[in-house]
């Protein structure tokens, strides 16, 4: 039998991924200096953005598919991981963690987000997420000597692996009830179907998987004990990239399989999204530990990006592309900053940083006001592109209850810089800078205010 | 710090005639104005755009300053700001007075896909606060001079961002552009407030950015609702020319009413203020009263009645209502404070009344005097906190009790004070008197006994601020006051002050200056409010606007 070889080059972003993974891989047991399996990293995502947009089309019969949306949500992934690993290279010598498997599982991991946002069967989605969640266990515990580091590995492969299975059962239900598990196949079977209980059960099941994927409330419980626990860097890159992927899957999902089911979903995620922002909004608000107050910052930013979903619009999917992009930059920078301080785990050790070190506190002041969307940084023009987009569809009432909530954040982003520019200090901190830092927290910052100032540059 | 800290001693040599040089210096500033003037006049540059980017360019140059040079930066600051308002000059100078359109405009496209634009123009109802901006800004400069000594570069790049943005607030025609200064402002006050400010200053400065914020949010998702309803526009002339549905009217009128209502501060939801303004350093609370709070009124002015007249006609009552709530509540918590920052503060509750009392009274007095109002109140109030800050540089104390008898000691600065005080009360002669006759007549004239209850808020308010003169510069000389031996005012001070006192007189005597601004833009606001609903009359008005 003559089976042709398949086309390739829709693929060829994945494969050059993961050929430089298992490159990283190998070369590791050469080189003792780490750092340029690092730059390697740097180099292949940097030549995967550049060949992004030229690789279009299916592959694999159509279980792939590389089109603008899901080249818009790689892009992000390989920005995420470009400055995740930029803000990588000194803090794991620091962290005595500098390990090679540590570039090759982000280089994997970032794989498995990228199969993700191109898959368009419920089997190439479960391949991604499992590439994706089975590297990011281990990086949880990459800072082997503390236990901490090790107890958050564990917490999210439990409950990774719990959601995982969920999703399992979901996707097998569907393709039970549809005998199909392409997306485009279950979309033209619901169409004739009536909602079922049993359909509905299989929806709900992909749901709340996904939901811990993104870690919105009630599901959102491992997301602050293992961002604490997890080395700073992953728990910036888990913040944005993965929580990206996810929301690519979502969106794919529900505009094409559930279509029909529209009405059902948009209540649950409703009530999943008003939830998430309260949750996140209040509980930020207590926290003494600033990687514990970022998870719930992050949460309650999944609650707005959902609303887009909500809104199920062209529009709105394109708000949650371009609010995808824009919290990538500003978390990533404000972890950033946590890493750059040799101390920098509790607010109160920012009390007076203006003072010790103004530039550093300018730059925190930026990422701060960016997550609580004051203009003239990025952070606003993202909330009001979902805002104006879940307004146009008619979910006034949403917006009203995100902006209310989107107030109160701010006095939880506020306390940081009140503590940097209004108290005392109490003892120095150190910062440790170094270059990929410093690259990483510029480049944060510029585009937190050039987004700001032109939002034109990412609008389309 | 004390008397070591007198700015005659530090700056400039003593002088036997500081009277003398005082008249020279202000001679010399007039001319300067003057020449200003004339030499702007004809000058072609983007006015607008030159004011509000001037100020944040001049505060970028003051970031990249290194900070131990802390004269430079002083210097940097003073002189971008009197730049500043010698380029504003045109806007006095070659203003149309006859016309309720836009002037100065500059519009080109800035983000496409929303369809939004850098859109700006000012009309009569705008062009004083531009100018009044650009004026406070350099007092707070010079007020600032030798008390603030902590991070000098940042306060003075963030008193030229504020600037900065302020004026580009009274500007904007563009909604999202608005919006965006509007919010941009919140960062560099709350600095303000929180770094520089007084014992209190955190729990004031959050207070006051949540405050704003919360209204400010519920703007935003009025100015979404608005856009789509006309047609993915944030074009404001064209909003102003559009009818909406009465009911959806009365909706975003509450949406707007929270902003505003927050910034004038309406009486619910003023709690923010005497914090604010009695921690903020003098420059911030010159700041807030002068221009910050008067942006509520303006939004007022500027959104709610031209957008939305049918839902401002029928709340207007409950407007003129809460404003006199506000005239009297303010002007009875005055005669109770101890505090002299808190007791002006208040005042400004009561005086900010009298503004939206005179807005919603919906006619030509009514919105003449309550602009002029606003003005004044910039003036008066601006001016009143510059003298308390000047004081408290000395004392370190704003305790009423710790004064007493300072009229023996500081001579020229009670009289001062005197002038100020006589125009906050609204003595015949001054601003304060034009501004409140008009807001009474027009308050009269819309309800007797609105009108009636808002007069016995000029009683309490000669009450108050007689009560704090006589205890402050009369009764008793305070000994303690007499141990600092400090002196009078300098220089500095007094070319501080001296503007805002010819204001005073200028306006109390010559009101027609300034209303003449306004006469064509009222008259075309007031046209628009009656004739809402009726859509001949709005197609005539787009052909006045155009």
């Amino acid at each position: 039998m003559n089976v042709p070889f398949p086309d390739l080059t829709p693929v060829i972003p994945e494969i050059i991924m993961a050929i430089v993974g298992s490159l990283v891989l190998l070369a590791e047991l050469v080189f003792t200096n780490k750092k340029p399996l690092g730059y390697a990293g740097i180099v292949a995502s940097a030549i995967v953005i550049y060949l992004l947009p030229l690789c279009k089309g299916e592959a694999f019969g159509g279980m792939f598919i590389s089109d603008d949306f899901s080249v818009y949500f790689k892009m992000i992934f390989l920005i995420s991981l470009i400055l995740t690993i930029l803000i990588s290279l000194k803090y794991l010598q620091i962290e005595q963690a500098d390990f090679g498997e540590y570039y090759s599982l982000l280089l994997f991991s970032t794989t498995g987000m990228m199969i993700m946002a191109s898959a368009r069967d419920f089997i190439m989605v479960f391949l991604g997420i499992e590439l994706m969640s089975l590297s990011l266990y281990i990086l949880c515990g990459v800072k082997k000597h503390d236990p901490r580091s090790s107890e958050a590995a564990m917490k999210y492969f439990l409950l990774g692996a719990f959601s995982s299975a969920l999703l399992l059962y979901g996707i097998s239900m569907v393709y039970g009830l549809t005998t199909t598990t392409d997306i485009y196949g279950i979309a033209s079977y619901l169409r004739q179907t009536p909602p079922t209980l049993p359909l509905m059960l299989s929806m709900i099941l992909i749901i709340v998987a996904f939901s811990f994927k993104i870690s919105a409330v009630p599901f959102h419980m491992w997301a602050p004990d293992v961002y604490e626990g997890a080395p700073t860097s992953i728990t910036a890159f888990m913040s944005t990239a993965p929580k990206a992927a996810a929301f690519a899957v979502l969106g794919r999902i529900f505009f094409t399989a559930f279509q029909t089911f529209e009405p059902y979903w948009t209540v649950i995620l409703a009530v999943i999204s008003v939830l998430t922002m309260a949750v996140g909004t209040v509980m930020a608000i207590v926290q003494t530990n600033i990687k514990r107050m970022l998870a719930f910052s992050s949460i309650a930013h999944a609650g707005y990006i959902l609303m887009a979903l909500i809104a199920g619009t062209n529009e709105a999917m394109n708000a949650m592309k371009v609010y995808l992009l824009i919290y990538t930059f500003m978390n990533l920078g404000a972890f950033g900053i946590v890493i750059l301080l040799e101390k920098g785990e509790n607010i109160s050790d920012y009390n007076g940083l203006s003072k010790s070190h103004p530039f550093t506190a300018a730059l925190m002041l930026v990422f701060m006001f960016s997550l609580a969307g004051i203009p003239p940084t990025a952070g606003f023009i993202g909330k009001f592109y979902i805002f104006m987009a879940a307004v146009n569809a008619g979910y006034t009432w949403l917006v009203i209850i995100a902006v209310l909530f989107s107030a109160i954040s701010a006095f939880f982003y506020l306390r940081i810089i009140m503590n940097m520019y209004m108290k005392p200090m109490s003892e120095t901190v150190g910062v440790m800078p170094s270059f990929g830092l410093a690259a990483a927290l510029f480049i944060s910052a510029v585009m937190m205010l050039a987004i700001g100032l032109i939002p034109s540059v990412i609008l389309y | 710090m004390g008397h070591d800290s007198h700015p005659v001693n530090t700056e400039t040599p003593k002088s036997n005639y500081p009277m003398l040089r005082t008249v020279a210096m202000v001679l010399m500033f007039a001319l300067l104005v003057f020449f200003g003037a004339e030499l702007t006049k004809d000058l072609p540059y983007p006015i607008l755009s030159t004011l509000i980017f001037f100020p944040i360019l001049g505060a970028v140059l003051v970031l990249l300053t290194s900070r131990a040079r802390a004269t430079q930066i002083k210097w940097t600051a003073l002189i971008v700001s009197l730049v500043t308002f010698l380029l504003a000059l045109p806007l006095f100078t070659n203003f149309n007075k006859g016309t309720a359109a836009m002037q100065f405009v500059e519009r080109s496209a800035w983000i496409r896909s929303w369809s939004i634009e850098y859109f700006i123009g000012v009309d009569g109802i705008s062009v004083l606060f531009v100018l009044l901006s650009a004026l406070l800004t350099i007092l707070c400069v010079s007020v600032s001079w030798t008390s603030i000594t902590d991070k000098t570069k940042e306060f003075y790049a963030s008193l030229l961002l504020i600037e900065g943005s302020m004026i580009g607030v009274f500007c904007s025609l563009d909604m999202f552009l608005f919006y965006i200064f509007w919010e941009a402002m919140l960062i560099p006050m709350y600095l303000l407030i929180g770094v520089w400010g007084g014992p209190n200053r955190v729990y004031a400065a959050i207070k006051f950015f949540l405050f704003t914020l919360v209204g400010s949010v519920l703007m935003l998702v009025g100015v979404i609702v608005l856009y789509f309803q006309t047609d993915r526009s944030f074009d404001m002339l064209r909003m102003m020319n559009t009818n909406y549905p009465f009911d959806l009217q009365i909706i975003l009128f509450w949406a707007f009413f929270a902003a505003f209502a927050v910034k004038v501060p309406m009486f619910p939801v003023h709690t923010w203020l005497p914090d604010a303004h009695t921690e903020a350093p003098t420059a911030g609370s010159v700041i807030l009263a002068g221009i910050l709070i008067k942006m509520g009124a303006y939004g007022f002015l500027r959104f709610n009645m031209p957008m939305l007249p049918d839902a401002s006609k029928a709340l207007a009552p409950a407007m003129m209502v809460l404003s006199v709530i506000a005239i009297i509540y303010g002007a009875v918590i005055c005669l109770g404070q101890t505090d002299l920052k808190r007791l002006i503060a208040y005042s400004s509750v009561s005086h900010m009344g009298f503004v939206t009392l005179g807005l919603f009274a919906f006619n030509m007095q009514g919105l003449q005097g309550g602009i002029l109002q606003m003005l004044n109140h910039g003036i008066v109030t601006g001016a009143l906190f510059l003298l308390v800050g000047i004081v408290y540089e000395r004392t370190h104390t704003r305790r009423i009790s710790d004064y007493g008898g300072a009229a023996n000691v500081l001579p020229v600065y009670s009289a001062l004070f005197m002038i100020f005080t006589l125009a906050a009360i609204g003595l015949p002669g001054t601003n304060g008197f034009i501004g409140e006759f008009l807001i009474l007549v027009g308050g009269f004239t819309a309800s007797k006994t609105l009108g009636v209850l808002a007069a016995t808020g000029v009683i309490i308010g000669a009450a108050y601020m007689l009560w704090l003169y006589q205890n402050v510069f009369f009764v008793e000389t305070n000994p303690v006051l007499l141990g600092h031996g400090f002196k009078d005012l300098g220089m500095r001070e007094m070319m501080t002050l001296i503007p805002l006192v010819i204001l005073v007189f200028w306006i109390g005597v010559y009101p027609n200056t300034f209303l003449s601004f306004m006469d064509a833009s009222v008259q075309g606001l007031l046209d628009r409010i009656n004739s809402a609903g009726q859509a001949n009359v709005a197609a005539q008005i787009v052909e006045v606007v155009k």
